[in-house]
């Protein structure tokens, strides 16, 4: 009984943990490169489950088969965003702090706007699914099968995406943004285009966190908020902009909520608020930042 | 040469004297409607302009003008049936001076993004500590404040308006205002040439919100409702950031404009066209930081500063 109630809070942990670890790698690459801190984060997470759950009540498409669809879609709005706002508020911007300022103002209009569109669109219900949803046991503690499979597709995709960003020309340029962007421009890097692909490809971590939460969840249009707070407390908790960080601190705060939950369920929000406060104070530059 | 001056000197305050005599006198020739519109349009300025005394100069951005707020509004909802109004009001901008104090002792060591991060993530750690307390103590989500006719609302938050400016004006003027902008400026040369700048950061910080506290002790008295989510709106963090710089921020009249044109059209906007006002207040926000950087007042002086040139070019030829 104890090992099952201890492993029933540690994988429900680890499985909150891996969508948390997805859309946090997505908030930290749009801020870590493109310095742009995306308040609106969580409204392309609810994009993106909203794309998914409309493409399997509507065609039955499979909705790991639509990550293929709603993944391309959301890049590319999150690419056109970045083209037209956030480019043009860099340039118009005196110091990079001014336009960290600015661009995180920006992105709460974005937030209103992308969020009030979905309303009108969707109007304000609930919605939800059943996809994979049988039980599996796993030592005596049972979980649906479709949190198992997200959690699978999050490390995959994760995993992936750190080898693109290490290995290939495109993820040099984007390490080289990061860095230094004027000096990375000088060396021939196309910093307006790098700079636009980092944060359509936050954008569509952001839109597979929210496939996967509308597989295992319910989903509303105004659902976007609370998981763009998460993500800002594991990006900060594993370092703003590390994206080796990102993961960490992911499954971190999923087995901290789990943990929490699990004595008093009231209390993990406030936990989690507690846990980013603290942390700021102590250590403002995560688990692990420079 | 010297009429000219002394009339202009006389002009503004005199001008701010007409607009005051107007406003005290409102109740008497206008309709309760209005009064209750005015009402709301006073306390976005003192929300603005409070958080303009802080982070206009140094530029720290502050989300935490909603948990002032809230607290204000608390304090209100728990002492409203003890306690005569004036006392509650002083009390609620008492607690949020404390609150902003202890904000500011722990959180003003971070600078830029961090800052404003803590600021958002506090508003959301009261929000639902006060939810759960709520829960474990008096078993419900929210509470009903006393009841107070609107133009008791309206005076009261007409008296905390003069205060905030005058506090804003002189804090402007003074040496704590002097020691604020060189904080801005350049942070460590400031506390080379001998300012003790955490000091004078937390109390400004302080004291801008007292008056912040204070509106939520007396507007809380108009929602007769409240729970957590109506007390601590994040609404209300942003509004004030987006009407300082919807006005400009350079000057101190700047905010002032801001927020009685952006909390006017508000107004309008909930009234004619409600489903759509959040989708057209996000448009405005996103238009107004990347056309209007220097705000309304910016733009007014430019075209008024393009006119003096042509003046002066007129004169010479």
């Amino acid at each position: 009984m104890m090992f099952e109630t201890f492993l029933d809070v540690v994988i429900g942990g680890l499985l909150m943990g891996g969508i948390y670890a997805l859309i946090a790698v997505g908030l930290s690459l749009q801020y870590g490169v493109a310095r742009v801190l995306n308040v609106s984060h969580g409204e392309f997470i609810m994009l993106g489950a909203f794309i998914t759950w409309l493409l399997y009540t509507a065609f039955g498409i499979n909705p790991l088969v639509s990550l293929a669809i709603c993944g391309p879609i959301i890049f590319i709005i999150g690419f056109i965003l970045h083209r037209t706002l956030f480019t043009r508020l860099r340039i118009s911007s005196p110091s990079p702090a001014a336009f960290e300022g600015s661009s995180l103002l920006a992105s709460f209009g974005l937030l209103f706007i992308i969020q009030n569109i979905a309303l009108a669109i969707w109007g304000g219900e609930i919605r939800g699914y059943s996809y994979l949803a049988f039980p599996v046991n796993l030592w005596g503690a049972i979980f649906a099968a479709n949190r198992l499979v997200t959690l699978l597709f999050a490390v995959v995709i994760g995993l992936a995406f750190y080898l693109f960003l290490a290995r290939t020309r495109l993820g040099k340029a984007i390490r080289a943004a990061a860095q230094d962007p004027a000096m990375a421009g000088f060396m021939g890097v196309n910093i307006n285009q790098v700079l636009a692909i980092c944060f359509g490809l936050g954008a569509l971590m952001a839109g597979f966190g929210g496939s996967f939460i509308s597989i295992c969840f319910s989903i509303e249009p105004t659902m976007g908020l609370e998981y763009t707070i998460i993500a800002i407390i594991v990006v900060v908790l594993g370092g703003l902009g590390s994206i080796p960080g990102s993961f960490i601190g992911g499954f971190l705060l999923g087995l901290i909520g789990s943990i929490v939950t699990y004595f008093e369920p009231g209390l993990a929000l406030i936990a989690y608020y507690g846990l980013f406060i603290l942390l700021l104070l102590v250590r403002p530059t995560g688990i692990l930042g420079k | 040469m010297n009429i000219a001056v002394t009339s202009k000197r006389l002009f503004y305050p005199g001008l701010l004297f007409l607009i005051l005599i107007l406003l005290s006198t409102l109740p008497f020739y206008a309709s309760s409607y209005t009064v209750v519109r005015l009402s709301s349009i006073l306390m976005y300025v003192v929300l603005t302009v409070s958080w303009a005394i802080f982070s206009g100069p140094t530029g720290y951005i502050s989300l935490a003008t909603a948990s002032f707020l809230g607290v204000g509004v608390y304090t209100s909802a728990i002492l409203g049936k003890a306690l005569p109004l004036p006392i509650i009001v002083g009390i609620g901008g008492l607690t949020s001076f404390i609150l902003a104090l202890l904000v500011g002792v722990l959180a003003l060591r971070l600078r830029g993004i961090y800052f404003a991060i803590f600021t958002f993530g506090l508003l959301a750690f009261i929000k639902h500590l006060v939810l759960w307390l709520e829960a474990q103590i008096t078993g419900t989500r929210g509470r009903l404040v006393i009841l107070v006719d609107t133009d008791t609302i309206f005076y009261v938050m007409l008296v905390i308006f003069v205060m905030t400016l005058l506090t804003a004006y002189f804090m402007r003027r003074s040496k704590l205002g002097l020691a604020l902008q060189s904080i801005g400026e350049y942070e460590e040369a400031a506390a080379h040439v001998g300012i003790n700048v955490t000091l004078v950061k937390i109390i400004t910080f302080a004291i801008s919100a007292i008056f912040v506290g204070a509106t939520g002790a007396i507007m809380a008295t108009r929602w007769t409702y409240i729970d957590p989510y109506i007390a601590f709106d994040p609404l209300y963090s942003f509004m004030p950031v987006l009407m300082a710089i919807f006005g400009g921020m350079g000057q101190l009249y700047g905010p002032v404009i801001g927020a009685a044109v952006f909390a006017y059209l508000e107004e309008l906007l909930l009234t004619e066209f409600p489903y759509y006002y959040m989708l057209i207040f996000g448009i405005v926000l996103v238009v107004v930081i990347l056309y209007l950087p220097n705000g309304l007042v910016g733009l007014i002086q430019k075209w008024w500063k393009g006119g003096l040139v042509r003046q002066r070019a007129n004169t010479r030829r």
